[in-house]
């Protein structure tokens, strides 16, 4: 009976890796499209450290669910040989970057996100949950405090900036409700003690953005509709073509290494 | 109304040094800013713990067309390095 038990924790725990691993990976992937095409140099640079940061908790995410799936998977074969629809990210971080407003505007409600979620792993049963947790909550302070400096900057900017930081908003809200909806993947999850149930970030999450948004004049749409999705695989338009660029290489030359 | 931002000097304390040391530039609209400018432009690959910004505009410099007159007239003022000193065993490295 233990070992049903385990076989079903282990199961879900591997979706909800993947989930972890997938969003990192695609908003890292998404944000280094902004290599050599920032607003100034400094931009540039601070964005694809950022990217570099997501792309690296990936890593660790998906070593991790490779190793509790056991069937010899690696942080490569499931990044670069997995489809569209075998990917578990929050519809949110597969949203195109748009203009540099937009592409803040996502990174901040995912940051507020991910600070309130990894503070909360620090005290995951699961101790290697809690080791990443560890390490990239450091690194998530960091983008949040300055995505959230940004928004309010350009909310609080200029007419133009404000205008398109307002259309950013609207533009995304609808994809956060996603990060609070659990499901039975959770509930496994969150009874093992591993993780919380998304829901019980939300409130915390909704002070973080008020906040802030307040602070940038902006205000939050009038909507409690959300889009889901994502984490059981059903994904927008948007993820395919992503994946086409990111995979190119190893579909095109299996197994390259250099 | 001039479009870039202003020009900032970025100084680190690294690991095990003791002052800041200048180690660049960088644009920034406020200090707030070049502080993380710094931090992601300067401190990549943990070369500091520390770091000051100070407007680039509010440096004054010494003029280098009058390198000469400042810097040449101590070239042979020898006497002044205290190189003429015998330091006792005792007090060891200065």
């Amino acid at each position: 009976m233990a070992t049903a038990v385990d076989n079903i924790v282990s199961d879900k725990l591997f979706e909800w890796l993947l989930r972890r691993g997938d969003s990192a990976l695609i908003l890292g992937h998404r944000v280094s499209e902004w290599c050599g095409h920032s607003p100034v140099l400094e931009e540039d640079i601070a964005l694809a450290n950022v990217a570099l940061d997501l792309i690296g908790q990936a890593r660790l995410w998906l070593t991790y669910a490779g190793e509790i799936e056991g069937k010899g998977r690696g942080e490569n074969e499931l990044a670069f040989l997995r489809d569209a629809w075998d990917f578990h990210n929050f519809l949110l971080v597969e949203q195109p970057n748009g203009d540099f407003g937009k592409t803040l505007m996502r990174q901040f409600l995912y940051d507020a996100y991910q600070v309130l979620l990894l503070e909360a792993l620090e005290n995951s049963s699961d101790q290697r949950v809690a080791e990443i947790a560890a390490k990239a909550g450091k690194e998530a302070a960091y983008h949040l405090d300055r995505s959230a400096d940004l928004v309010i900057r350009l909310g609080d900017g200029t007419s133009e900036s404000h205008r398109r930081m307002q259309t950013a908003l609207e533009t995304l809200w609808i994809y956060t409700g996603e990060l609070f909806s659990g499901d039975e993947v959770d509930e496994v999850v969150s009874d093992a003690g591993i993780a919380p149930m998304p829901e019980t970030l939300q409130s915390s999450w909704r002070q973080i953005v008020d906040e802030v948004l307040t602070r940038a004049t902006l205000e939050v749409p009038d909507t409690t509709f959300s889009h889901t999705g994502g984490v059981t695989g059903r994904h927008s338009e948007h993820l395919g073509h992503l994946l086409a660029e990111m995979q190119f290489l190893q579909r095109a030359y299996p197994g390259a290494t250099w | 109304m001039k479009k870039e931002w202003p020009l900032w000097e970025v100084f680190i304390r690294g690991q095990h040094g003791l002052n800041h040391r200048h180690v660049g530039s960088l644009h920034a609209p406020d200090a707030e800013m070049a502080i993380k400018n710094a931090r992601d432009v300067y401190t990549r690959r943990k070369e500091g713990i520390s770091i000051w910004v100070i407007p680039s505009a509010q440096i004054t410099a010494s003029d280098p067309g009058a390198k000469d007159a400042l810097f040449e007239p101590s070239v042979d003022k020898i006497y002044r390095h205290p190189s003429f000193y015998d330091i006792p065993d005792e007090v060891g490295k200065m």
